[in-house]
């Protein structure tokens, strides 16, 4: 009796030091992410930059809810696209564009390394243009916006910290969320959101309007700077094969926020501005104005400058990585500025050469904003089939290689964003072939 | 002939004394052979993604010969 009584005894305080065990396992877990979280969600929240929501928004205008089903998809497709660069970053301990240099050779190596500096320098353009516009709205003159954009990030990196430059980075990337709460402000009726947005669909049948608009989707969702991004910044954070999980972890989160924050901002035009269309986000902004409400407006514009700043820190960084990776200068965010003065000095030339683009009086905005899309488009590719090649080395990878399942996906879903954007990118030059 | 020669010893030096050009060229030296392993894959699709960017570079020079002609540019 007495020994069936110290038996069961003996049983729970093994289960209790089981599940303290498990507990601690568990708290030790998330504290090792919260340190390693970082590259994944900046780079997944900055994809919804200043293009990004002015795509959404339109979306949303233009189809009510009925394409947010296809957004839960694209956010798998780009988890699959950036959780190779984690692999690849914390195997390799090189950026992207060492990696094709290194791996396929000069040609290659500068055919990425041109195109990448020659998109990233639009982009970052276009970003300048959604955050100038926002700023507009609040009746703040363009070259106050650009000058203080460059103060701030001047600001995140003269400390020369990356962890003080991720830290608040991922302030900027928390305050995306905005569009959470405009959506419930706008009352929008879930019921309906849920019973149009989430079975798939084509609203109106599959016409040429549809196609341009999911490609356009699909082409802000994946970019190419993202896989230099993030691989470059995995390796300047220091991750370790051990790691790759968290990256991973890290890098789905993301990709929830992301089609969360996308969905959001459908949500908000499809409610509010429903059978508009809207030519950009700020467009959008004004019209929620008007129409509904200040605060909305504002809400809506806060977020714009917001997303503009996100993916102006992120590209610029992606650049700026590259040419030191390839040109062998010191690259990394741990170093002062003159300890690193390539570095920094690619980063300023680039934010204000940008900047000073959009206030030149009568610059060809929308055309630059269209040629982004196109010369994206001959990246893209090259960047994703690089990155897939590198993943199946098994000298390069050792077992973090590629699965067979891992790649199935991947090629499946590279061929399929291939295609897509490469449509999207003919429909922007040949409009006429598309009907648009 | 000499001349040519000359002209393109003199480029040469001219190039090999301007650090930038120095520099692209090191690179080029450095990474002038790539160290992955040519597979039947790597070879294939290599081949295919410069076939793409073939055709799409002759589309772009189409489109832009189409709007100098048409006298948007």
């Amino acid at each position: 009796m007495i020994n069936m009584f110290g038996e069961k005894k003996a049983e729970h305080l093994n289960l209790l030091a089981n599940l303290y065990y498990r507990y601690r396992k568990f708290i030790r877990a998330i504290q090792i992410y919260l340190i390693l979280a970082g590259p994944g969600i900046l780079v997944m929240v900055a994809d919804n930059d200043a293009g990004g929501i002015t795509t959404y928004a339109a979306t949303g205008a233009k189809f009510g809810y009925d394409l947010i089903w296809f957004l839960v998809l694209l956010g798998p497709i780009a988890y699959f696209v950036q959780e190779m660069t984690v692999r690849l970053g914390a195997v390799t301990k090189h950026g992207h564009a060492e990696a094709i240099f290194s791996a396929f050779g000069w040609f290659w190596g500068w055919f990425s390394f041109l195109d990448l500096s020659l998109v990233n320098w639009l982009t970052l353009i276009t970003e300048f243009i959604g955050m100038t516009a926002a700023m507009s709205i609040f009746g703040i003159p363009p070259l106050l916006t650009v000058i203080a954009v460059i103060l701030i990030m001047a600001f995140m990196v003269i400390q020369g910290r990356y962890w003080t430059w991720e830290k608040i980075a991922l302030v900027f990337a928390a305050l995306n969320l905005i569009y959470v709460p405009l959506a419930f402000m706008v009352h929008p009726d879930f019921n309906h959101v849920i019973n149009t947005g989430i079975i798939p669909h084509f609203p109106g049948g599959f016409t040429a309007t549809l196609f341009f608009f999911l490609m356009a989707n699909i082409g802000t969702t994946i970019a190419p700077w993202m896989i230099f991004f993030q691989q470059s910044s995995v390796v300047d954070k220091g991750m370790k094969e051990k790691d790759i999980p968290f990256g991973k972890f890290d890098t789905a989160i993301g990709a929830m926020s992301t089609v969360l924050v996308a969905i959001f901002i459908i949500i908000v035009t499809g409610t509010v501005l429903p059978g508009t269309n809207v030519d950009s986000a700020a467009q959008a902004a004004r019209t929620l104005i008007d129409k509904y409400s200040y605060l909305g407006g504002a809400m809506l514009a806060i977020g714009l400058f917001d997303a503009g700043l996100l993916g102006a820190i992120c590209i610029s960084l992606s650049s700026s990585w590259a040419f030191g990776e390839v040109f062998g200068w010191a690259h990394s965010l741990n170093h002062k500025i003159r300890e690193a003065p390539w570095f920094y000095g690619i980063y300023f030339f680039a934010l204000i050469t940008a900047g000073a683009v959009v206030l030149i009086p009568g610059a060809p905005l929308v055309l630059i904003t269209l040629f982004v899309q196109v010369i994206a488009v001959t990246l893209l590719p090259a960047a994703m089939v690089f990155l897939i090649l590198l993943l199946n080395n098994e000298e390069i990878m050792g077992h973090y290689k590629n699965t067979m399942l891992q790649n199935i996906i991947s090629w499946g879903t590279v061929i399929m964003i291939i295609i897509l954007s490469t449509l999207y990118g003919l429909s922007v030059i040949f409009p006429q072939m598309f009907g648009v | 002939m000499a001349n040519i020669g000359e002209t393109r010893k003199g480029i040469k030096a001219l190039t090999d004394n301007i650090g930038f050009v120095r520099q692209v060229k090191e690179i080029n030296k450095k990474y002038a052979t790539p160290k992955i392993k040519m597979t039947p894959m790597v070879k294939i699709a290599l081949f295919i993604l410069r076939v793409y960017l073939i055709v799409l570079v002759l589309l772009l020079g189409y489109k832009f010969f189409t709007l100098i002609n048409g006298g948007i540019l």
